[in-house]
């Protein structure tokens, strides 16, 4: 969120001003009472705040005040706003576009400059597309004072704002390589009266694979705004995706997984229109307390009517998973109330499709292929 | 004949002491690949016994560094083993040691050691003209001549089809449902925003190999490698191409699993790849068991 990517711009010397986050009315009004005339910015993670109604300007404190009250709860993008930052209103001469970001096609990072900010850059693109400047970035030389001032030569700031936008974009280089970032973005860069560089609004996307030198970033999660049954499937160490349909999905390998969605939502069409509840893999163990846990989570979904079991014995054995199904319905016992269909393929397929048979239980029903095993779950999730 | 990996490759494992590098050490020997040692600094001098495909004991030697383990053994394909937080390490002492070939299954790396790995190899430190698969994939797998990597040995044997994919289970599923014909040779390039072979590298390897028939690509939301790649194989491959894509229900901003595999705002759907890949002519299936029936009735034709 904005107020987040702030912090981190502050901590690495991007010019600017964090403002003061308020979760209250209250707090509003009284951080306006020290800023003055300020914005009171709704904070979500989501574009187009400003369009929605979730960005006013505040005279006193009192209308501080009456802002934050309409915006507090409001949602955007089907996010709700827990809190706002208040943001001292700024005088601003001119927008600017900044960015730095992680180039998939070309495996490098790229910067993508615009002395035409405030907007979108992909209208910027398609309206003005010569006055927006990507340059190549080499991720093992990266950003130094020269390639800086390439930067700020090749986007055409204004002469008088050189020094501080080759300042500006050294600290922007900071905040993408330190923090591990994968997205630094600022928009708008703004040029104040007498000419300041400020960043006035920023994005800041992290890579979570790197949390693992960040344990400072899991403050960033908003937990508040987390789907329940993700933060759930996410104490236990869940790879968990909420969804909206009535089929509850647990498989193994990230592919295998998103091809079964598909393949339910495709055998729905059959049946309804169903759709998948979620995304789930268990990886490559998928033992009684994993697959017991995964179950846990999506039998608490309320829309979830029937479950999916897809699994491909790799180097996980298929009687191991059937062990884990078993075990897994013993643990939950009388909490498990909806229908199971297994599909078991692979690695001792025939001991693993022989311990659900001998264990019978009235909730699974045993497939033998994928597209078979979708065709039952949403047959069953339609009943 | 296969592509990158064959029965005269000899193997390191790097991380050969850990839990995983033990585990898949033993299975790469046990599908008669020639594990010649590995590396692990803290433990070099020592042996690690391993069972070999005909039963005997094998004692395996732990090297210092990769550079000695190539010099000692003749290795020529590295498999690594390490936790992410050593794998940027790792990679960069392979690639300055020239190994041939550097298979990372490691899931977990943060992108820009990725990326700086990347950058490596691009550069003139790149002496031995390494090549990189993955991170965040199950390897490479030639049937019945080598494995390096976690790809389970006895899915299928060898045969007419070439597989690149950016999923282990997928490659797994679909190997399984081809395993009457089988395959040349199948890899997983990874799903990570940035990996080292690429489908493009992986179709032009399969196109020039003799013995590929007909080739199956896997992909999956996130980035836009299968549009790439359906334009390269409109101008390159001749070789029948059967695709699947997974993820036309996945949610925009959310990752789906994989570290790539996020439909950002417009881009990176399952529907535009699939387009792409229709649009010069590959068949693409709706499951993976229709995939494979694609396929199936391309070799019958065959």
């Amino acid at each position: 969120m904005e107020y987040q990517a702030k912090e981190l711009f502050a901590k690495h010397g991007v010019p600017g001003t964090p403002g003061i986050v308020a979760n209250t009315p209250a707090e509003a009004r009284e951080a306006a009472e020290k800023l003055g005339v300020c914005v009171v910015k709704a904070q979500v993670k989501a574009g187009g705040r400003g369009k929605a109604g979730g960005v006013k300007l505040a005279k006193t404190p009192d209308e501080a005040e009456q802002h934050a009250q309409a915006i507090l709860g409001m949602e955007i993008k089907g996010l709700t706003v827990n809190r706002v930052l208040i943001a001292p209103a700024a005088s601003i001469e001119e927008e600017y576009y900044f960015s730095f970001l992680l180039d998939r096609a070309n495996r490098q990072y790229l910067c993508i400059a615009s002395v035409e900010g405030g907007v979108e850059i992909e209208e910027v693109a398609k309206t003005n597309p010569d006055a927006v400047k990507q340059i190549a970035i080499d991720p093992g030389t990266g950003v130094d004072e020269a390639k800086a001032r390439a930067i700020v030569a090749e986007a055409a700031f204004p002469e008088a704002l050189t020094d501080q936008a080759v300042q500006t974009v050294l600290a922007l280089w900071k905040v993408f390589v330190e923090e591990d970032a994968t997205l630094v973005e600022v928009n708008p860069l703004a040029r104040l009266a007498g000419d300041r560089l400020e960043a006035l609004d920023g994005k800041v996307s992290l890579d979570e694979n790197a949390e693992f030198r960040h344990a400072e970033h899991a403050d960033f999660e908003d937990k508040a705004a987390a789907d329940p049954l993700e933060a759930k499937a996410k104490e236990k160490g869940l790879n968990y995706v909420k969804l909206d349909g009535a089929v509850g999905i647990i498989g193994n390998g990230a592919g295998l997984v998103m091809s079964t969605l598909d393949v339910v939502a495709y055998a729905g069409e059959k049946h309804g229109g169903v759709k998948p509840a979620n995304f789930l893999d268990i990886g490559g163990g998928a033992s009684a307390q994993v697959m017991a846990d995964g179950l846990d989570v999506i039998l608490n979904d309320e829309q979830v009517k029937s479950v999916f079991v897809n699994v491909f014995g790799g180097i996980t054995s298929c009687d191991a998973v059937a062990n884990g199904i078993v075990g897994a319905l013993d643990i939950l016992g009388d909490e498990a109330t909806k229908p199971l269909v297994v599909r078991l393929d692979g690695n001792n397929v025939e001991e693993g499709r022989r311990i659900l048979q001998e264990k019978n239980h009235p909730l699974v029903t045993l497939v033998e292929t994928m597209d078979g095993a979708a065709d039952k779950a949403a047959e069953l999730a339609n009943a | 004949m296969s592509i990158y990996l064959n029965k005269d490759s000899k193997v390191i494992v790097q991380g050969i002491t850990g839990g995983e590098g033990t585990k898949h050490t033993a299975l790469m020997l046990k599908s008669g690949t020639n594990v010649v040692g590995g590396v692990n600094a803290r433990k070099a001098g020592t042996t690690v016994t391993h069972t070999a495909a005909d039963g005997s004991s094998v004692e395996l030697p732990v090297f210092g560094s990769v550079e000695e383990a190539m010099k000692e053994t003749g290795a020529d394909v590295s498999v690594a083993f390490v936790p992410p937080a050593f794998t940027k390490d790792a990679c960069l002492e392979a690639i300055d040691a020239g190994i041939g070939l550097l298979v990372v299954i490691t899931e977990g790396v943060p992108v820009q050691d990725t990326a700086e790995v990347w950058s490596y190899l691009q550069g003139s430190s790149n002496h031995g003209g390494t090549r990189m698969i993955g991170p965040n994939c199950p390897g490479i797998i030639t049937p019945g001549e080598a494995l390096a990597g976690i790809t389970p040995a006895t899915i299928s044997g060898s045969g007419p089809v070439g597989l690149v994919s950016k999923s282990g289970t997928l490659t797994y599923q679909m190997m399984f449902e081809l395993r009457d014909f089988g395959f040349s040779t199948a890899i997983g390039i990874g799903g990570d925003p940035i990996v080292g072979t690429t489908h493009i590298d992986a179709l032009a390897a399969f196109e020039a190999d003799p013995d590929t028939r007909a080739i199956v690509m896997i992909g999956e939301i996130g980035g836009d490698a299968e549009e790439r790649a359906a334009a390269y194989i409109k101008d390159h491959v001749t070789k029948p191409v059967v695709g699947y894509v997974a993820g036309f229900t996945a949610p925009e901003g959310k990752t789906m699993g994989h570290a790539g595999a996020i439909v950002s705002g417009s881009s990176g759907t399952a529907q535009a790849k699939k387009e792409a890949l229709e649009a010069v002519g590959v068949k693409v299936g709706k499951t993976p068991s229709e995939t494979a029936q694609l396929m199936r009735e391309i070799l019958q034709g065959l």
